[in-house]
């Protein structure tokens, strides 16, 4: 068990590539973070750099309160699990559990114990004596899992271990591994640029976009208040709404967008935020034509361009409301719904 | 040039382990190698006791005998002769094998056998057959009138030389054109067939063309098969004769270095056939990536 | 494809059955000959039914040997074949999965120049360099010794770019874990990389096996000691002497035991040996 902590950690490639730009996160002892973002954004970078796996270009890691800079991955007390598994292929599931703590000059009734042990945690006793590929993808899985368990680290690392995996499997063995972190309270960093398994795994999210932070914080905070367009259309699906302010002021009462905060040009708001009945609280309203009609059993997704303009449009709301393609829309926009944002500079504005 | 993603850290231990491969690559091939070239620029007197640096004066001398030059198109007659015979029945029979599905291992495990044969067997066996005396196939042409004796004849010498270097190579020729001929999409072939083409239609317009990487790649390697590997089989039939009816480079660059010690002369014919063999490589290796393509 | 399908099929089993006949007649014709006695040879034409002396004839090159010729015995010869084809498969093995695993997997200075040098041997055949690498072996005392025979053939580009070629292919975390599971390099070149690498290694070997048994014109440069000539030196050396006194049926024994040993390799490891070979040469 270890906090984590990255000081101003820099990745550069040959050419001046600069893959992770500085960056800082402190991750408390049994905390789970997520980092997220989209594919090239640095987040297995900054994770293989964590593991050992990339150097340190610049800045300082530590685990626990070691610096690991310069340690091999296998002196920092740290287990991986990657996406495509990595078992070894000519080796039983037992002698792939067993691998790491043989390397490291366990006794064989102690080796037998902890994979016993992992195995039956993870529900994988009765393949112990098969290969690889003999499993399944799921099976797959939980040995690799298994093979992080036996160790009993410091810290885990995900590098997006449910990627290879069907969907129906995936949200399984995200419940399992949520349910396994809360057991073992063991420090966990996991990288996914999924960003519903985000939401749902971390304790706290880190979103990457272009090797730098853009925001940290629980994954309700983060939704609920996006510190930047990046992050606001990154987390939530489908996709917060982007409106010109300019627009909105000529179709509404101008006086509730007066105390946007200064410099908002933009404003999002979340497609569960615009709905078809006007709210009790002071709101907008927006005149709009439905394109598309997309129902979804629970909810449906309306498609729609607003009035004068060509900004396509997404509302959810729940349940099938009566409507039909082509008709005029109503649309209604609590004031607290709206994320005011500066589109030069990306950022949410008024802190 | 690639490495993996991640890689070992290690002041000497990548050293240690090229070390072996290097140190014989060294000792064994490039010093040799560089001595080849040095001495192609010297002269050795008869003593050996005196060695003068005398420019391209070898190149000259080797460039301007004749024996040389008619050692060099008799080795491109007979690069052409082997190649062609040997890759002509390889695809034939390989177009065969790709045909019937059941029995294609079967026939092909009585066709690849060859490989193992050394070149200096495979050329006693036709010696052999082809025995002047008491050889069969002499006896059978002797029905036809041909009074063969390669032992005076220089073209039939050739003529074994040739045969017992094709029937070596015919199935390293066949593996290659078999593997080709598998990897041909068979809805192409299906396709064709809708259209109406014949099944040697079908072959010439669709198969053969998709072969020609194949064909290319072969092509090259029978080549240098022929330069190099056949040293066994003209040894042990007909050591370069009658005359001189056979001998083609790599066999004068033997008899002069090593029978006739002219060091001097060898080496500038060894340098040459090393111009040969890097221009074949490099052929080779440009069109690797095409071959890659289907 | 409504063609004449069967004059087809009938054809190419035709053409098929003529192909393999005609390849194995010339080994037919040499066994068939080793079962005669001397004798046979000496009036018309080599016979094309089998003799009755085939255990004596066997016997005979296994056992003593063709002395007049000045022969060894044959099983001394293919004893020494055998040593120098697996001292060549093994050398040329081991040193080039050692040098790719230290170009794959390494990063370090003079790797390229490293890649180029080994690179540079696929140009320079034994054939191009007789003499100058004969002086080497020379004076390196190593005339007449299997260290001779062996060590200038065992530098092998071809099969270092093979095991480069597999290990780019075998995935990167497989290292990764190895490492994160605490192996250094060679913990995990002995315990991971070796065993998922053991299919191309038993590929290689059958292919460079019958490389090293196939080799006539090292040997014979370099052993002038009976002790050491191969088998398929001493069929040369048989055959020097046939002039005089022509024992057909003593020199083709000894060509069918020089062949039987590599083409078993061949069609017992069939698989491997399509493998090893349709790989290599890419």
């Amino acid at each position: 068990m270890a906090s984590i902590t990255l000081e101003g950690l820099k990745k550069t490639y040959a050419g001046d590539v600069q893959a992770v730009k500085g960056v800082d996160l402190a991750i408390k002892d049994g905390e789970f973070v997520v980092l997220v973002g989209p594919s090239g954004c640095g987040k297995s970078t900054l994770l293989r750099m964590v593991a050992g796996l990339e150097t340190i270009s610049d800045g300082t890691l530590k685990i626990g309160d070691r610096v690991v800079n310069d340690l091999e991955p296998a002196e920092r007390d740290i287990a991986m699990v990657f996406q495509n598994y990595a078992l070894y292929p000519h080796m039983t599931v037992y002698n792939n559990l067993a691998y790491g703590l043989k390397n490291r000059g366990f006794k064989k009734p102690e080796i037998e114990e902890r994979v016993r042990h992992a195995a039956r945690m993870l529900e994988i006793e009765e393949f112990l004596t098969r290969k690889p590929r003999q499993l399944s993808g799921g099976q797959r899985q939980r040995v690799a899992m298994g093979r992080a368990l036996v160790r009993e680290p410091a810290a885990f690392l995900f590098d997006e271990p449910l990627s290879n995996l069907d969907a129906k499997l995936r949200v399984q063995m995200r419940v399992e591994i949520k349910q396994l972190q809360r057991r073992l309270k063991t420090t966990s960093l996991y990288v996914t640029h999924d960003q519903l398994e985000a939401m749902t795994l971390g304790d706290r999210l880190v979103v990457l976009n272009a090797g730098q932070i853009e925001q940290v914080g629980t994954p309700m905070e983060i939704y609920a208040r996006p510190a930047s367009m990046f992050v606001a259309s990154f987390i939530g699906s489908p996709a917060m709404n982007m409106v010109p302010v300019e627009y909105l002021a000529t179709r509404s009462t101008e006086s509730l967008l007066d105390d946007l905060p200064a410099g908002t040009d933009v404003v999002g708001i979340r497609p569960d935020d615009m709905h078809l009945t006007p709210p009790s609280t002071p709101h907008l309203v927006v005149e709009s034509t439905l394109a598309l009609f997309e129902a979804a059993g629970a909810e449906s997704h309306l498609y729609v361009r607003l009035s004068e303009s060509d900004q396509p449009t997404v509302i959810r709301v729940s349940g099938q409301p009566p409507v039909r393609e082509g008709e005029t829309l109503r649309l209604y926009v609590a004031r607290e719904a709206l994320h005011p944002f500066d589109s030069a500079s990306g950022k949410r504005t008024g802190g | 040039m690639q490495t993996k993603r991640s890689t070992y850290r290690h002041r000497w231990l990548p050293y240690l382990l090229l070390a072996p491969q290097l140190a014989i690559t060294l000792v064994f091939f490039i010093w040799p190698a560089s001595q080849a070239v040095k001495s192609s620029f010297e002269r050795t007197d008869a003593f050996g006791f005196k060695t003068t640096f005398v420019g391209l004066s070898n190149y000259a001398r080797v460039l301007a005998d004749p024996g040389y030059l008619n050692a060099l198109g008799r080795t491109a007659i007979f690069a052409v002769s082997v190649t062609v015979l040997s890759m002509g029945v390889a695809l034939l029979l390989a177009v065969c094998v790709n045909r019937v599905i059941k029995s294609a291992r079967f026939y092909t495990t009585l066709l690849v056998w060859p490989y193992a044969v050394a070149p200096v067997v495979a050329g006693v066996l036709w010696w052999f057959l082809f025995n002047p005396t008491i050889g069969l196939l002499p006896h059978l042409l002797d029905w036809f009138g041909i009074n063969w004796n390669h032992r005076v004849s220089g073209t039939q010498a050739m003529i074994l030389i040739t045969i017992a270097a094709a029937w070596k190579q015919i199935s390293y020729n066949f593996l290659f054109f078999l593997a080709g001929l598998q990897s041909v999409p068979h809805s192409l072939i299906e396709a064709a067939a809708i259209d109406g083409a014949t099944p040697f239609k079908r072959f010439w317009t669709i198969v053969f063309p998709l072969l020609s990487p194949t064909t290319f790649f072969l092509m090259i390697i029978n080549i240098n098969y022929v330069m190099f590997d056949t040293f066994g089989v003209i040894d042990a039939t007909t050591a370069g004769g009658p005359g001189t009816a056979t001998m083609t480079l790599v066999y004068k660059v033997y008899t002069d270095g090593v029978a006739g010690l002219n060091i001097g002369s060898s080496s500038a014919q060894s340098v040459i056939l090393m111009g040969i063999v890097i221009l074949l490589t490099f052929i080779q290796f440009r069109y690797v990536e095409r071959r890659v393509n289907y | 494809m409504v063609e004449n399908r069967r004059f087809l099929n009938v054809l190419t089993h035709l053409v098929l059955i003529i192909g393999v006949l005609v390849v194995a007649f010339p080994v037919y014709v040499a066994f068939i000959a080793s079962t005669h006695e001397a004798g046979a040879f000496v009036r018309g034409v080599i016979p094309l039914t089998p003799g009755d002396h085939f255990w004596a004839t066997y016997s005979q090159m296994l056992g003593s040997g063709w002395q007049v010729a000045g022969a060894p015995p044959v099983w001394l010869m293919l004893a020494n074949s055998t040593i120098m084809a697996l001292a060549i498969a093994f050398g040329k093995i081991t040193i080039s999965i050692l040098s790719a695993f230290a170009i794959v997997y390494f990063r370090f200075r003079f790797r390229l120049l490293a890649f180029w040098i080994i690179f540079i041997t696929l140009m320079l055949p034994v054939e191009v360099r007789i003499i100058p690498t004969y002086a080497v072996v020379a004076n390196l005392g190593m005339l007449n010794s299997y260290a001779g025979l062996t060590l200038p053939l065992i530098a092998s580009a071809t099969a270092t770019f093979l095991f480069r070629q597999f290990f780019m292919t075998v995935p990167e975390e497989l290292m990764e874990a190895s490492r994160v599971d605490g192996a250094g390099p060679m913990k995990f070149f002995k315990d991971i990389l070796l065993p998922v690498s053991i299919t191309n290694i038993a590929a290689l070997f059958v292919i460079m096996f019958i490389y090293g048994w196939v080799q006539y014109l090292w040997p014979l440069l370099v052993t002038t000691q009976e002790d050491f000539y191969t088998i398929v030196l001493g069929i040369k050396r048989l055959m020097a002497s046939s002039d005089r006194v022509p024992a057909w049926n003593l020199i083709m024994a000894t060509v069918t035991l020089a062949m039987v040993p590599p083409v078993m390799v061949v069609l017992l490891m069939q698989k491997l040996f399509v493998k090893g070979l349709t790989e290599t040469e890419k």
